[in-house]
């Protein structure tokens, strides 16, 4: 909603993205800020933000429902070909460049900076942390705004790209398929990418199938997504062991 | 002439702590203590639980703010605000809890403990640097191994390793054999000595081990709630008269002496195997008899399978395979089972896996027999008498200090906890009793009573399983000792002819 309204207001969409992600880790630093209360369960916590960010978006965004905002770019990868078909499969946004960046430099940050190792270290044992002197709630603090910056950019996707406007209920549960995705792909950001890629093929199977004419059964296959996400919870959680790569101070496994 | 930081001193140096006050709201936890740690020695504090030994090195490591005293570092007078202040003095110190990061490789724990991470960790370089130090070292780690993967003697190592690598001229050590063999705690300790020896460093250690007290320590400092107790050479003093220092005058539960004959066949375990929560194998072919009026220990560090073993036994747990048989029965671990072959469990941490915390010290006592008369009418209808009746009892029989019957357990010291538990299940008949660690973390007074209850119910016949990792323990009460390695059984011994060397190298997997 943010950033169909900034890039509306603006005429810029790259500003609506930032103010996406602005928006983004300012949610993210309320979610850290309840969170660090003693005996405060995340995902409760997570669960109640997103039906407050559904209200308020709803609630401030009523009237850029009709208008057009002016949406992201995209780049043609396209032009060798002659078949239009390709051609459109290959305009790909730029966001999704972005994407596929920080999924390795990420990988990278983790292993090899100051900043990814003490994000691990408060995330895998906050006694450690504590006792070397770092502030816990001060890093998960700024870790959870950065990861709520990037949530608030893949936000914008969808109201700056495709579908390209601003409606209530527009990201239909992609912010759960995403928690869903997180899981399985191990807390790992390499693994996300090819999980995320697994799921945007599970999205698109529906228009694909009706684009090429198969109409019966459109809604079933648009429902791929979310039936691949129950899968992957009832294949990876079971009752006799934990998560294996989970975060240990996640309340999900202690 | 350059004008630059003088360079940092090298070099043990001693730490006073002097007329130490500590107020937890109402709660005095030191009281005008002293502590006086000479430069280059090695210095026990001895105490009980709750005797402030804790929140006394807290304090000097800067966790806590002293109500009242002051703290010399090598003489000079010094407020130390946080733990990174006394780190830069050069204070160490090495938690009984582990403060490795379990999901990182060693390199990556250590390299994360210095004051100065690089922004961008170059891991070729630091690698050179670690293998360089470490070849100083005298015991070695596998740098590139997650810490998950490494033992619990090799992760203490890291510990101290850690310390030592940044540069840490006083130590505090808090409990650091509790999870090591004898014979790794006398490679550690011994290591530490010869650096003491040879000046480098001042070492203040945490313990309740005479032993390793009376062989590695030169001066000891003894606390009793919140007070100094006693101080002195070690070389003076004896075990007896410590132990007598920290408990006091307190009146401690006679151990009834072993009698009895060893009956038939109790409980059989046959080829049991069992995972952890992470799918390992965590028992694996497992076969033992325990037989009536005996007690069996089972030796071992902890996490070589024995929690698992117990969850088994409990029915906290499924095995994968393999049965366990009670008077040649199929157990399954029901409520109806346990009853019938009159079970008893003393599962560690008592408070988690044999007490609902919220519930009243009455309701907790009458688990096993609520929905049974007296408790409960035609099997549904509580009688609120029955339960404060029987909990006024066995409060006053098992010396249970709790304000009323109705308040909740989580209220009550860990001590209590385990009378009440204790009183629950040897309160009545028992024929199997399986113990874990039933005495961790308690005081002298809760260890006698539980141990002469113990004993007493082997003295009646029941067969008792012990596992435990307190190996003073299992030599005071079992009758026969097997050790658990790896989530086997490695050894069995004759608990009175048991050798420590030998239990020591089966526990370390040798």
């Amino acid at each position: 909603m943010s950033a169909y309204g900034i890039s509306y207001l603006s005429g810029s969409p790259w500003l609506g993205v930032l103010a996406a992600g602005v928006t983004g880790a300012l949610l993210g630093a309320l979610h850290a800020g309840i969170c660090s209360l003693p005996r405060v369960n995340d995902v409760a916590v997570g669960i109640a933000l997103m039906l407050f960010g559904i209200g308020l978006a709803f609630f401030l965004g009523k009237p850029l429902i009709e208008p057009t905002a002016p949406r992201l770019p995209a780049i043609d990868f396209g032009w060798w070909s002659d078949i239009p078909q390709v051609r459109a499969a290959l305009r790909i946004n730029v966001l999704f460049l972005i994407g596929v960046a920080i999924a390795p430099i990420l990988y990278w940050a983790f292993k090899t900076t100051r900043w990814g190792l003490l994000i691990r270290t408060v995330g895998e044992s906050s006694d450690a942390a504590r006792a070397m002197g770092h502030s816990v709630l001060l890093i998960r603090l700024r870790a959870t705004m950065v990861g709520g910056f990037l949530a608030g950019i893949g936000g914008s996707f969808l109201s700056l790209f495709y579908p390209g406007s601003w409606n209530e209920g527009l990201s239909s549960g992609q912010g759960i398929t995403a928690v869903a995705l997180v899981i399985f792909a191990r807390w790992d950001p390499l693994l996300c990418l090819w999980a995320s890629l697994a799921f945007g093929g599970a999205a698109a199977l529906g228009p694909a199938l009706q684009s090429v004419g198969v109409t019966s059964g459109y809604h079933l296959f648009n429902a791929a997504p979310y039936i691949l996400t129950l899968a992957i919870m009832i294949i990876t959680c079971s009752p006799k062991r934990t998560l294996t790569g989970a975060p240990a101070e996640l309340s999900i496994t202690r | 002439m350059i004008i630059g930081e003088t360079p940092p001193p090298t070099g043990a140096f001693g730490v006073d702590a002097i007329a130490m006050t500590m107020r937890f709201g109402d709660f005095l936890a030191l009281d005008n203590v002293e502590l006086k740690v000479r430069p280059g020695s090695f210095h026990a504090l001895l105490g009980e639980n709750g005797a402030g030994k804790s929140t006394l090195v807290k304090c000097i490591m800067g966790y806590y703010h002293a109500t009242q005293g002051d703290i010399l570092i090598g003489g000079r007078e010094q407020k130390i605000g946080n733990p990174k202040h006394a780190h830069a003095l050069g204070l160490g110190m090495v938690y009984q809890h582990f403060t490795l990061v379990p999901a990182m490789t060693v390199a990556e724990n250590l390299v994360l403990a210095r004051d100065d991470v690089p922004a961008v960790v170059d891991w070729s370089r630091e690698k050179k640097e670690l293998e360089t130090f470490l070849a100083r070292m005298p015991f070695k780690v596998p740098l590139d191994a997650k810490v998950s993967d490494i033992s619990a003697g090799e992760r203490q190592k890291c510990e101290i390793l850690k310390q030592l690598y940044l540069k840490r001229r006083f130590l505090i050590l808090d409990e650091p054999t509790s999870v090591l063999t004898p014979g790794e705690a006398d490679e550690v300790l011994g290591m530490l000595r010869a650096m003491v020896v040879s000046g480098e460093l001042t070492i203040l250690m945490i313990t309740h081990k005479f032993r390793e007290v009376m062989a590695f320590a030169d001066e000891v400092t003894i606390l009793r709630r919140g007070k100094l107790a006693g101080q002195g050479r070690v070389a003076e003093l004896t075990p007896d008269a410590m132990a007598r220092t920290m408990i006091g005058a307190e009146q401690l539960t006679v151990q009834p002496p072993r009698v009895g004959e060893v009956g038939e066949a109790r409980l059989e375990l046959n080829s049991l195997t069992a995972l952890d929560d992470a799918g390992a194998v965590a028992v694996h072919n497992v076969s033992l008899t325990v037989r009536g009026g005996e007690i069996v220990g089972i030796a071992g560090v902890s996490g070589n399978g024995q929690r698992q073993l117990v969850e088994v036994l409990a029915g906290q747990r499924d095995a994968e395979s393999g049965e366990v048989r009670i008077r040649g029965e199929r157990y399954s671990a029901t409520r109806e089972e346990m009853r019938r072959h009159k079970m008893s469990l003393l599962p560690e941490e008592p408070l988690k896996n044999a007490c609902v915390g919220g519930m009243s010290v009455a309701d907790n006592i009458a688990f096993r027999e609520f929905d049974r008369a007296p408790f409960a009418k035609g099997g549904w209808w509580l009688s609120g008498a029955a339960f404060r009746r029987n909990a006024e009892r066995k409060i006053g029989l098992y010396k249970i200090k709790t304000r009323t019957p109705d308040t909740p357990i989580s209220a009550l010291s860990g001590g209590n906890v385990q009378r009440a538990v204790l009183a629950r299940e040897l309160g009545g008949e028992v024929e199997v009793l399986i113990a874990a660690n039933p005495c961790f973390g308690l005081d002298f007074a809760a260890v006698a009573q539980i141990h002469a209850e113990i004993m007493a119910a082997r003295n009646r016949g029941a067969a008792v399983l012990l596992v435990s990792e307190d190996l003073d323990e299992l030599l005071e009460l079992s009758d026969r000792l097997v050790v658990m390695f790896h989530g086997e059984l490695v050894h069995e011994a004759r608990a009175s002819e048991a050798d420590l060397t030998e239990i020591g190298r089966h526990m370390a997997g040798h």
